[in-house]
């Protein structure tokens, strides 16, 4: 049990910085997800709280205490990594006991940890069996199996799923979410997959070059993407995003934004700092579009429809985006290609990023000012 | 997120300076034992050469400087530089190594190009192919001794049977041709080597551009010297160079098949000869440092031009 | 149409041949040994081409002389303690060079490669007053520390060639678990070593074995000799009474425990000889 606290951490590789200064903390009992697109410094920054790591500058505490130049083992962390690494010529009561041996149990205290480990993960029947005789699913849960043995404070996972094939990943989600529930203890896991990350997290932390974009729980990061990066890395299909235009600023309260073949949307968006005419980007998610067909003279038109079964994608050109237009339509699905369409949406749903990318925080009325935000919103 | 300024570089930490540690823990038993087996002795050579010390009382010797190397006197050049017989060894020696690692790279490559074919019993092909290098050198060069034998060697037999020779040549004592008897033995004990190398170095090789070629109809001698070639040059290199730095230093076979006859002599057989034979350690020494110092310069240069190789990885 | 099939059995027919001559090549000279060891008498000054009689005089006379089968005994002693030596502190060593980054580690293996490259004559006079001063003179124990100047470099290039294949993570995980370097390489590392120790092995035996010059200048009497030198040092009255029927005999018997080993762990052979050579 313990919280986990990275200070003005930098991590650099001869002349490539990897991390340039993270700040975060990590509750007690938390399961905290690390996301981010290859090469991001997702990976560096759990060796850096395992302590396979060192960090250039900053320092790590758990639980309050400096650890920065600790080992793995005084740390109290167990780890699970992304080729499981179990050692190939011993059984699997082996592995999972290995660690124990090190410290100064005695025989028998081993074996009622590890058969109490087995029995958590299953494993009673495969304690003798050495890793090549194990199913991927079977590995990975002796790896998990070794990493929780000496019952350590902070469980860490490097992509621990990403050799599994898609049902088994399913699988063996659930079991560590079930797993997060027994033990309650502070667990860090590193994905790519923003599935397993939205399913998983109490808290996910988003990283993108080594700077921390957002970190919130999974509903904070798809309904309030605090920057560009975020809104277009969760959600899938992604976000649409489309260049936009500032036009009129009442004020600090509401926001109008002018978007080529959209029209002009108001938003309830703090526009501080902005004036007419400003470049900003303006992001809808796929699902949060109203399509109507609308006569071959107007509107929008319809390049290629996606049938899924269980919902279509609709994807529209439109002349000011260089990608295409998504949206997300439930089935059965009337429209198709060549079809022109009117969108409409609405806008609380509408997130706008200025130039820098950050997002335009919603407006929260002040009491004195309540008024004329009222007045301000049509 | 401000970037605060890089704090000043720390102190590694606990499981890195243990890492350290255990490194040279680990290095110095080894370090200590190459410097009593090599680093010493070599240093002890060196200073030899510039003594007088003979083979049965190594513990008695005077310093005479340069003498061994060059000195003149009476009108004379004397030394190891000055010795015609020394020359004529470095010639030898240079010539060896040439013309054997030239055969041995030309007839590797043959073979192993010929059992980079797929076809059935390859794998006994090449056990086969690995016999001459398992055996002791020693032993090759008497069995090459026997079958080059003048009187009753097969290879004379043979020779006369086919008609390209009328009368038996005694191969390892006629001075035309025991340089060429020492370089076939050579040839035919290493050879394995290179052409192990070679074929590891083809087996490497992506197929896709064989396959590209082909769909291009391209000759296939054509696409050896264009891309295959090209393609297992450094590893070739490599071989070649492990090969040269070997034979500069040849002695079993040239001692074994033809002894110290003069016109086979290597530099390192000069050296022996020297310091066991006529027992004179001074001298002995200072022909064994000037082959040490051919040989650095040449793994000097080698380790230049592949230091990249070296130092670059993991 | 034929004269495609023509040009395809010609190229069959070619390839035949050529694989008939390196397999003639390689294979012919140790045969005609094996031939030449049946033979006795006057057998000897006629040429053969086929094993005709299967005469073990030669292989009796070898065996019943004391001296040579003392030889064997050395050869074996001197190259079994040389690996293992080479063993000991290579594998050490291996693991630093292999798995720990630290300054002067590229410096150390430029040292290995160095020291792997000296000629040996070059170290024959200092060598020689270090064993005189050990009182090792003519004793096989002064092969065994000289030999350590070839099979250890050797051994330490390889065994780290090897030591870096294996899995980072592998180390890592032990690391996690708490073990200190030394745990890592004798209870992780060298269990999953063996085919290469293995290997390294072989060659640093086959080497060992087959050593020459150290062995004729360290050692003076007959039972303080190593095989190579012993046949080497086979005579007759003169050159042309030397008896080449014993001679093929003795090369014989030291030369087949040799072969089977490479016949058996060839692709093992292969596998060291290009980890130590081809890098890239």
């Amino acid at each position: 049990m313990a919280c986990v606290e990275l200070k003005n951490i930098n991590k650099t590789f001869g002349n490539e910085e990897i991390l340039p200064c993270v700040n975060l903390r990590i509750e007690d009992g938390e399961f905290v997800v690390f996301v981010g697109p290859s090469g991001c410094g997702k990976s560096t920054m759990l060796r850096l709280i395992a302590g396979l790591e060192d960090p250039t500058g900053g320092d790590i505490e758990i639980d309050g205490r400096v650890v920065t130049e600790e080992s793995p083992k005084e740390r109290g962390v167990g780890m699970v990594f992304q080729s499981y690494a179990l050692y190939p010529h011993m059984t699997v009561y082996e592995n999972i006991a290995f660690g124990l041996k090190l410290g100064t149990a005695n025989k028998s205290r081993i074996r009622e940890w590890v058969e109490k480990t087995a029995e958590v993960l299953q494993l009673e029947k495969l304690l003798e069996r050495k890793p090549r005789e194990l199913s991927g699913g079977q590995r990975q849960r002796v790896a998990i199996g070794r990493a929780m043995a000496r019952e350590p404070k902070i469980m860490l996972f490097d992509e621990p799923l990403s050799n599994l094939d898609a049902s088994l990943r399913v699988q063996m989600r659930t079991e560590i979410a079930k797993l997060h529930d027994r033990l309650q203890s502070t667990m860090i896991y590193v994905t790519h997959d923003q599935v397993e990350a939205m399913t998983l997290a109490d808290k996910i932390v988003v990283l993108n070059r080594g700077n921390v974009e957002q970190v919130g729980t999974p509903y904070e990061l798809y309904e309030h993407p605090a920057s560009l990066f975020v809104a277009g890395f969760i959600g899938s299909p992604r976000m649409n995003l489309m260049p936009g235009r500032i036009a009129g600023a009442t004020g600090g309260a509401s926001t109008q934004v002018e978007v080529g073949g959209l029209g002009t949307l108001t938003m309830n968006r703090t526009s501080d700092g902005l004036t007419p005419g400003d470049a900003v980007t303006v992001g809808v998610r796929p699902e949060h579009f109203r399509l109507e067909l609308s006569g071959p003279d107007r509107g929008l038109e319809v390049v290629n429809v996606e049938y899924l079964g269980n919902e279509a994608y609709v994807y529209i050109e439109l002349p000011a985006m260089d990608e295409l237009m998504v949206v997300r339509q439930p089935v059965p699905c009337e429209i198709c290609p060549g079809q022109r369409v009117e969108l409409g949406t609405d806008a609380d749903l509408v997130h706008v990023f200025d130039h820098t990318g950050r997002a335009l925080p919603a407006f929260t009325p002040q009491p004195e000012a309540a008024g004329v935000a009222e007045a301000a919103n049509r | 997120m401000p970037t605060a300024s890089v704090p000043a570089r720390r102190q590694s930490s606990k499981v890195r300076r243990q890492r350290l540690r255990a490194a040279w823990l680990f290095l110095i038993p080894m370090l200590v034992v190459l410097a009593a087996v090599a680093g010493w002795p070599l240093v002890r050579t060196i200073w030899f050469s510039f003594t007088d010390a003979s083979f049965s009382s190594i513990s008695e010797y005077g310093w005479v400087g340069f003498e061994n190397y060059l000195v003149y006197d009476d009108g004379m050049w004397f030394g190891v530089l000055a010795d015609p017989a020394w020359w004529q060894a470095v010639w030898n020696t240079l010539f060896f190594t040439v013309v054997s690692v030239g055969a041995e790279t030309i007839l590797g490559l043959i073979i192993a190009l010929t059992l980079n074919a797929r076809f059935r019993g390859r794998g006994w092909v090449r056990a086969a192919v690995l016999i001459p290098w398992a055996i002791p050198t020693i032993v090759s060069a008497k069995m090459w001794g026997w079958m080059l034998h003048d009187q009753f060697g097969i290879i004379n037999d043979l020779l006369m049977t086919l008609g390209i020779i009328a009368e038996p040549l005694n191969w390892t004592a006629n001075a035309d041709l025991s340089m060429w008897a020492v370089i076939m033995v050579d040839v035919w004990k290493t050879t394995p080597f290179m052409a192990l190398l070679a074929l590891a170095a083809l087996q490497m090789l992506p197929s896709d551009c064989y396959e590209a070629a082909k769909v291009d109809g391209i000759n296939p001698v054509r696409v050896f010297f264009k891309v295959t070639l090209p393609l297992i040059t450094p590893a070739l290199m490599v071989a070649i160079i492990f090969r040269v730095l070997d034979a500069l230093r040849v002695f079993d076979v040239i001692y074994v098949l033809t002894s110290n006859s003069e016109d086979t002599m290597s530099m390192s057989v000069y050296a022996r000869q020297q310091l066991v034979q006529f027992q004179d350690v001074g001298y002995g020494s200072a022909a064994s440092t000037v082959l040490f110092m051919i040989i650095a310069l040449a793994t000097i240069t080698y380790l230049y031009l592949g230091r990249k190789q070296i130092g670059g990885e993991a | 149409m034929n004269v495609r099939l023509l040009k395809k059995i010609a190229g069959k027919v070619g390839f035949a041949v050529l694989l008939l001559a390196i397999l003639l090549f390689t294979v012919f000279p140790f045969y005609y040994a094996i031939l030449t060891s049946f033979k006795s008498g006057s057998e000897l000054f006629t040429v053969d081409y086929w094993i005709s009689s299967f005469d073990f005089a030669n292989y009796a006379a070898v065996l019943g002389q004391g001296s040579f089968v003392k030889s064997i005994w050395n050869s074996v002693l001197v190259s079994l303690a040389t690996v293992l030596i080479a063993m000991g502190f290579g594998l050490t060593a291996a693991y630093a060079l292999g798995r720990v980054q630290f300054r002067g580690r590229s410096a150390v293996l430029m040292i290995v490669l160095g020291v792997s490259m000296f000629p040996q004559v070059a170290v024959l006079s200092g060598l020689f007053e270090v064993i005189r001063a050990m009182n090792l003179y003519n004793d096989p124990l002064a092969l065994i520390f000289s030999y350590t100047i070839f099979t250890l470099p050797f051994t330490v290039w390889i065994l780290t060639t090897f030591m870096r294949q294996l899995p980072k993570e592998l180390e890592e995980a032990a690391i996690v678990d708490g073990a200190s370097p030394i745990t890592t390489l004798f209870k992780v590392f060298i269990p999953l070593m063996w085919p290469a120790m293995a290997t390294t092995g072989l060659l640093a035996f086959i080497a060992a074995w087959n050593e020459f010059l150290f062995a004729l200048t360290f050692t003076l009497t007959d039972d303080q000799r190593t095989v190579p030198v012993a046949i080497a040092l086979i005579t007759g009255g003169s050159q042309h009474e030397l008896p080449w029927g014993n001679l093929m005999a003795a090369s014989v018997i030291v030369t087949v425990p040799l072969v089977v080993l490479v016949l058996i762990f060839q692709r093992r052979i292969v596998s060291g000889l290009t980890a130590g050579a081809v890098k890239g």
